[in-house]
């Protein structure tokens, strides 16, 4: 394992391009932090963003990991393009004649994945520890580490999206278009979806259809959790909009994603098992 | 002696088409071998799927006698398919230490090989900006760094100029000269002729020959002759017992053999029966006319 990560490691920090994406990625995470700054003063209204309970324990936990999701995007880059640029290379075909297997060439790939979403993981959680125990009204042990099942749907949300990218650089072996399919899909997902829901309104269907589709499947994961903040629930209370929501992490969620990274994988292995380079 | 490689009864389709038709051969150590055949004869199939990247349609090979997988016996193998491929943002000394990753050995080769091909002092450049005949001499060195039991070259002069040519010989015949055994695939017949011992001859995929290059030219080969008087030399010829048939052409005369004869003796003998000839020379067919003859007749 460490032999097929090294080899990827070598490939990996080597390009330059990849290597700023990398950086870019980490530094935009660690901006979550300056959320903490923000600091409307209108008038008689004054308005600080960290002072509204974001940072509390265990909600930080919550909006940090959804926040730092949004950015998965940037990493997307990097791992289509690992995969795309050994076909247009064609270092592909040396790595194989060189004595890897087909099996190992595709593990390398996905423990680079894996290493990804641990580190990405590991880094939101170090970030958040940090901005509670700065922020958070609540420092006591036990209401710190409650809740942290939304780091482990972030590393499988993270994990499912990668994989999803891996597999889409096997299937179309351009980084462009790859990313670019990535991204058409994304948005078919999200249009259709919306437009069903408007047709079937009130009924439920669509929802439980869609939470098998890749996409709706990572989302489902992390909830958004904008209207769980005090200020949010304050307000609907008052217009007299009920926002009781279920936010919690399921296991059949982390089950879908995990099913569809493993789809991902067997059938970037199947892909590569069949053609002819 | 040892067997690297045995192809039994290898066929791959493409679709319609046909690249390599139940093709068997059997690779020893220690020879040097050829593979000739026009371009779209089967050759880079053939070394594909015995390299992993094309898979067969049917038929079988076998590294070291099938004793281990096909990926573990790659790791003994050095091999270059076409065009050198490294990941252009690396140097040469990084992208050779990634096939020392690949193949499990340490990077104290890898200055070595690179003297071999005489590019150490490029070695921290980036692979692209390496002329091709850099980017093959760097492939050779690649292919060397774990000192295979079998180096395999396809076209490794394609599309370089004359140096880049002499330069890539020079590298093969001075690696087959330390008994590395070696497969060269190549169409460029002098080039399998200067440094090959076995030959394998294909056509659209199909075996038409295989076995030693100086049993392919086994012809006892012919004279050329001129002379005054040539209506007594025809004469001569065609009484001669040793003479197969002969060519006119151009006021050339060619004799083939059918049994050895040296040219001082047959000159001897034409001078005792009074013929005084112009001009004399011994020839043996080449492998390229040998080849054409191959290729043509079927």
């Amino acid at each position: 394992m460490f032999r097929l990560l090294n080899i990827e490691l070598i490939k990996l920090l080597n390009n330059r391009a990849s290597v700023i994406l990398i950086i870019v990625y980490f530094a935009l995470l660690s901006l979550i932090s300056l959320i903490a700054v923000i600091n409307f003063n209108i008038g008689p209204i004054d308005f600080h963003l960290a002072e509204q309970g974001i940072f509390n324990f265990p909600y930080i936990w919550h909006f940090n990991t959804f926040v730092a999701g949004l950015l998965k995007f940037f990493l997307l880059i990097v791992i289509v393009s690992m995969v795309a640029n050994e076909y247009s290379n064609k270092t592909i075909k040396q790595n194989l004649i060189d004595g890897l297997s087909k099996k190992e060439w595709i593990l390398s790939k996905v423990y680079t994945v894996l290493v990804f979403a641990l580190i990405s993981t590991l880094f939101v959680f170090i970030i958040s520890l940090v901005l509670g125990l700065v922020f958070s009204s609540y420092t006591e042990p036990n209401i710190i580490f409650s809740d942290l099942e939304y780091l482990i749907a972030f590393f499988v949300k993270l994990f499912g999206f990668f994989c999803l990218g891996l597999f889409s650089g096997m299937l179309i072996k351009r980084s462009a278009f790859a990313l670019g399919a990535v991204l058409v899909y994304f948005f078919f997902e999200i249009i259709s979806y919306g437009i069903l829901m408007a047709y079937y309104k009130g009924d439920d269907i669509i929802d439980r259809v869609y939470q098998f589709l890749p996409f709706k499947s990572l989302w489902n994961l992390i909830d958004e959790p904008f209207s769980r903040l005090g200020a949010a629930k304050a307000f609907a209370s008052q217009v007299g909009e009920d926002l009781s929501y279920d936010y919690a992490v399921h296991w059949y969620e982390i089950a879908i994603v995990l099913g569809w990274s493993a789809i991902f994988i067997y059938f970037s292995y199947k892909l590569l098992l069949k053609r002819d380079l | 002696m040892e067997t690297i490689l045995q192809i039994s009864n290898l066929t791959k389709k493409y679709g319609n088409l046909t690249a390599v038709k139940n093709l068997s051969f059997t690779i020893k150590k220690g020879n040097v071998y050829g593979i000739l055949g026009p371009n779209g004869s089967g050759k880079s199939t053939t070394l594909g799927i015995t390299l992993n990247v094309v898979n067969k349609t049917s038929g079988d090979f076998k590294w070291f006698d099938g004793t281990i997988s096909t990926h573990e016996a790659l790791k003994k193998v050095g091999a270059i398919i076409e065009r050198p491929n490294f990941y252009p943002y690396m140097s040469a000394y990084k992208n050779l230490q990634l096939v020392c990753k690949i193949k499990g050995i340490d990077y104290s080769k890898i200055d070595e090989k690179l003297e071999v091909v005489g590019l150490t002092e490029r070695k921290h450049s980036k692979f692209s900006t390496y002329s091709l005949g850099m980017k093959q001499r760097l492939a050779i060195a690649s292919a060397l760094l774990n000192d295979p039991e079998i180096l395999i070259l396809d076209e490794p002069t394609n599309g370089l100029d004359p140096q880049g040519i002499h330069q890539i010989r020079a590298i093969i015949q001075q690696i087959a000269s330390q008994g590395t055994t070696i497969l060269l695939a190549s169409h460029l017949l002098d080039e399998v002729e200067k440094v090959c011992t076995h030959v394998v001859v294909l056509r659209k995929g199909e075996k038409l020959y295989s076995g030693r290059v100086d049993e392919m030219i086994s012809s006892e080969g012919f004279f050329e002759l001129k002379c005054e008087d040539e209506a007594r030399l025809l004469q001569f010829l065609e009484q001669h017992p040793a003479i197969e048939k002969t060519i006119e052409k151009d006021g050339l005369i060619t004799a083939f053999l059918n049994a050895p004869l040296s040219a001082s003796e047959f000159n001897k003998q034409l001078v005792e029966s009074g013929i005084y000839i112009s001009h004399l020379v011994m020839r043996k067919e080449s492998l390229e006319e040998q080849f054409l003859q191959l290729t043509d007749n079927n």
